[in-house]
């Protein structure tokens, strides 16, 4: 085989409009309904960006690096249910974005990335910008394309499309040779696609539906477990998931991924699970008798040790990949299929067979849980002369409570504090980086975010640490005049680096400490933006009032006391019944070895 | 893997995938392999319908039953495949394997690799005074122990085509 991959042939067809394949870019994209792309110009994609130039309808926005460009169209896929489009040059263009191509993968996010590549005779000689495009991402992308044929071009991006967006969504590239952009053939439209392999299953397998609904009616002790693939599957699965789970009365967490997709001020919400999850959403998911996981995957921030997790559970899972199903933990009752289908066959059949749940069982089950509940496992130590970071997301959170509010994140601990404390009531809000866990994600992303939703407040909780991966993408936000909101925990530490060295390494805290930080409110002016700063707990009001009426980019410096912990928090290796839930058990705390060698 | 950890028992699985034949899709299914961590036995790879386009792929690979699983599942992900069947627990199938072996050697030795080759029908299709050639065709046990026998005898080289398998009974894959 050779190793430039997928070598993609066509044959002009008959009806097609002949163009240049630089105009079938557009033309494809238009097609597919693309408002917005995420793009950097370099001399492989020149033909598609002069295209571009003589069109007025797409809008092109020219992020600051590769990487943001792909973040960014990330928090627009996010928010909007709509696939994410980038167009990046060749050789650098494309490396730089295999961040984001991978973190897509991990989250099962739509994004369709369109590399340049040197002419198709140049391919294989080492030459001036070229790289191994398809190669290098075909382990971080669901599936890519290598163009060499301007007649297969269109037909291609359509694919493209389909494969991103259906199924389990999914990052793809197309990479398109310089010379094919240059050369004339024809186009044709999205309604020409029918793959020859791809068949993505998502209706269910009724008989396993009846078998879950089954065991939910007998269950004693159940506990929804919920992730992004109920966001994944659109608004009308969330409104399905909140039926079920009020028809039931079972009370439901979800992971990192899912938070929204229930409102959490509901009383059956138990917060989320895992690493940094509430005590009682970890304790439910120990003790449950029937686990209900719908679109999520056992990950092992989830599970924490496989061989205590859930023992006494029955499960059911559902996915649309059939590869979740048995992965990391056996279960019970497998479908394979589309929430949103899935969830509205078990109210069909939860309703016109007439279920009823053991309704004494589930109120000593609610009291067991209220009792966890009790615990308050979320409280912390307010102080009034250091803002504690947990007290600022509880501000932000409170003032603007009630308003279009869309959050992004970076990666460490304020991430964690906010999927705490922040509390989303609808899906498709809350944007930040899971499965890879890129610091640098959330400020490029909150780009895409708002714009996508121009009116709307578009915040990203960062650390100090991330944020300055990605930093260079406030120019962007002041070019495009994206009035995002970049509420910096500044704790002076890669905070979560740290909490780890205390627990696991003797408080040797080996490069951890943010050495040097810039002044985040020069630096705010410098970009053209608004820099704001707050010290103490009296000011932080105040400050979050302006940063949120101020109709401009903000870097917010809050600086936070830079010892504080995230809790609760299972240790790697250890099970969910095995929470520290504060300095002071953390002390006694003992990590096995072999919890030590996990990540 | 936590699953391999729990359960120690390694099983052989014969796995035939039929794919899209496009350049890179066997890079895809290598890829898959070695990024998950997964084993490859041996593999075969030829276009089995010009006009379909299509490639059959066949691997031997070991697991515990759990990531025997995960690796059918993970193949039936790739975009540009057909189906994946599992000869070892799906359907019943045949397997066969061919090697070219190559010994070298004269007088006694040479007498008995000759004495050998014919008890295991592999046919003779290269001789030197001092060399032979065998043609071998079995299952890749019977091939292990044709190999064996060869090497006191003055095993020179070997190539083996890896496994082609098929089911039984009148039904396609
Ligand atoms: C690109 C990348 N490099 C390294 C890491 C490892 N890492 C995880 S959290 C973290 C520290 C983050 O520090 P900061 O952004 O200040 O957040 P804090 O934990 O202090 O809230 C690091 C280095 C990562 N997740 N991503
Ligand atoms: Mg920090």
């Amino acid at each position: 085989m050779d190793r430039t991959g997928t070598a993609v042939e066509g044959v002009a067809r008959a009806g097609a409009v002949e163009m240049s394949g630089a105009q079938m870019v557009i033309r494809a994209l238009k097609d597919q309904g693309v408002k917005h792309i995420f793009g950097y110009p370099g001399g492989a994609v020149l033909p598609i960006y002069d295209a571009l130039f003589a069109d007025d309808e797409i809008v092109h926005v020219l992020c600051r690096h590769e990487q943001g460009a792909t973040h960014a169209a990330e928090g627009y896929a996010r928010s909007t249910g709509k696939p994410g489009v980038v167009l990046v040059t060749s050789g650098p263009g494309a490396t730089n974005a295999v961040t984001g191509l991978t973190d897509a993968l991990m989250d099962s996010i739509p994004l369709v990335v369109l590399t340049g590549q040197v002419a198709t005779h140049l391919i294989g000689n080492d030459a001036f910008q070229e790289c191994d495009t398809v190669g290098i991402t075909r382990p971080c992308t669901k599936h890519n394309w290598l163009v060499k044929d301007v007649n297969a071009l269109a037909h291609t991006i359509h694919e493209a499309f389909q494969i991103a967006t259906t199924g389990r969504p999914g990052p793809v590239v197309v990479d398109i040779p310089k010379d094919v952009q240059f050369k004339k053939g024809g186009y044709v439209g999205p309604a020409s696609i029918r793959h020859r392999t791809y068949r993505p299953k998502t209706d269910p397998e009724l008989g396993q539906v009846v078998k879950a609904i089954d065991l939910m009616a007998n269950a004693k002790r159940p506990v929804f477990y919920t992730g992004g693939g109920i966001v994944n599957s659109g608004p009308e699965a969330s409104a399905l998931l909140r039926e079920l789970v009020k028809l039931a009365g079972f009370p439901i967490t979800s992971t990192l991924m899912g938070l929204g997709a229930y409102p959490a001020s509901d009383p059956q919400w138990l917060g989320m699970l895992g690493m940094h999850g509430t005590y009682e959403a970890n304790k439910a998911m120990h003790d449950c008798d029937v686990m209900i996981c719908l679109g999520a995957r056992f990950d092992d921030r989830v599970t924490g040790r496989i061989d205590a997790f859930a023992p006494e559970a029955k499960k059911i899972h559902l996915d649309i990949d059939a590869s979740q199903i048995n992965k990391n933990v056996r279960v019970d009752v497998a479908i394979v299929a589309d929430a949103g289908k899935t969830l509205k066959e078990m109210l069909h059949f939860w309703k016109t067979q007439k279920r009823k749940v053991d309704a004494a069982a589930l109120a000593a089950w609610w009291k067991q849980i209220e009792q966890w509940r009790g615990k308050n496992s979320l409280a912390f130590k307010n102080s009034d002369k250091l803002i504690k970071p947990q007290h600022a997301i509880d501000r932000l959170y409170a003032l603007t409570k009630g308003r279009d509010v869309y959050i992004t994140t970076e990666v460490g601990q304020h991430q964690m504090w906010a999927a705490q404390r922040f509390k989303f009531e609808e899906p498709n809000r809350w944007m930040t980086s899971g499965g890879l866990g890129t610091m640098g994600y959330g400020l490029p992303a909150a780009l895409g975010v708002q714009m996508a939703h121009p009116g709307s407040l578009v915040i990203d909780i960062a650390g100090e640490a991330s944020v300055q991966m990605t930093m260079q993408e406030m120019s962007t936000a002041v070019q495009y005049e994206l009035p995002i909101k970049i509420f910096i925990l500044n704790n002076q530490y890669m905070g979560m680096v740290r909490q780890w060295q205390q627990l696991l390494h003797g408080g040797r805290y080996s490069h951890s400490y943010s050495e040097a930080l810039p002044d985040f409110v020069k630096l705010a002016e410098a970009f053209g933006a608004v820099g704001l700063r707050a010290e103490s707990p009296r000011e932080l009001d105040a400050k979050i009032m302006e940063m949120i009426e101020v109709k401009k980019p903000v870097l917010f410096d809050v600086r936070v006391d830079p010892k504080e912990n995230c809790y609760p928090m299972i240790p790697s290796g250890a099970a969910h019944d095995e929470m520290i839930l504060s300095d002071a058990e953390e002390e006694s705390a003992q990590v096995s070895e072999e919890g030590k060698m996990l990540v | 893997m936590s699953a391999a950890a729990k359960s120690p028992s390694i099983e052989r699985h014969t796995i035939a995938v039929l794919v899209d034949n496009e350049a890179g899709v066997l890079a895809r299914v290598i890829g898959l392999f070695a990024g998950r961590g997964y084993n490859i036995e041996s593999l075969t790879v030829a276009e089995v319908d010009h006009a379909a386009h299509t490639s059959r792929i066949t691997i031997v690979t070991s697991g515990t039953p759990e990531v025997i699983e995960q690796i059918e599942a993970q193949l039936g992900r790739l975009v540009p495949v057909h189906r994946v069947v599992n000869w070892t627990t799906a359907k019943p199938g045949i397997e066969r394997e061919m090697a070219l072996v190559k010994v070298s050697g004269t007088g006694e030795r040479r007498v008995e690799a000759l004495r050998l080759a014919d008890a295991f029908r592999a046919r003779v299709i290269d001789t030197t005074h001092a060399s032979f050639v065998f043609e071998i065709t079995g299952n890749p046990d019977k091939i292990d122990a044709f190999i064996d026998l060869m090497r006191p005898l003055g095993l020179a080289d070997v190539s083996r085509t890896g496994v082609a398998a098929i089911s039984r009974g009148p039904e396609p894959m």
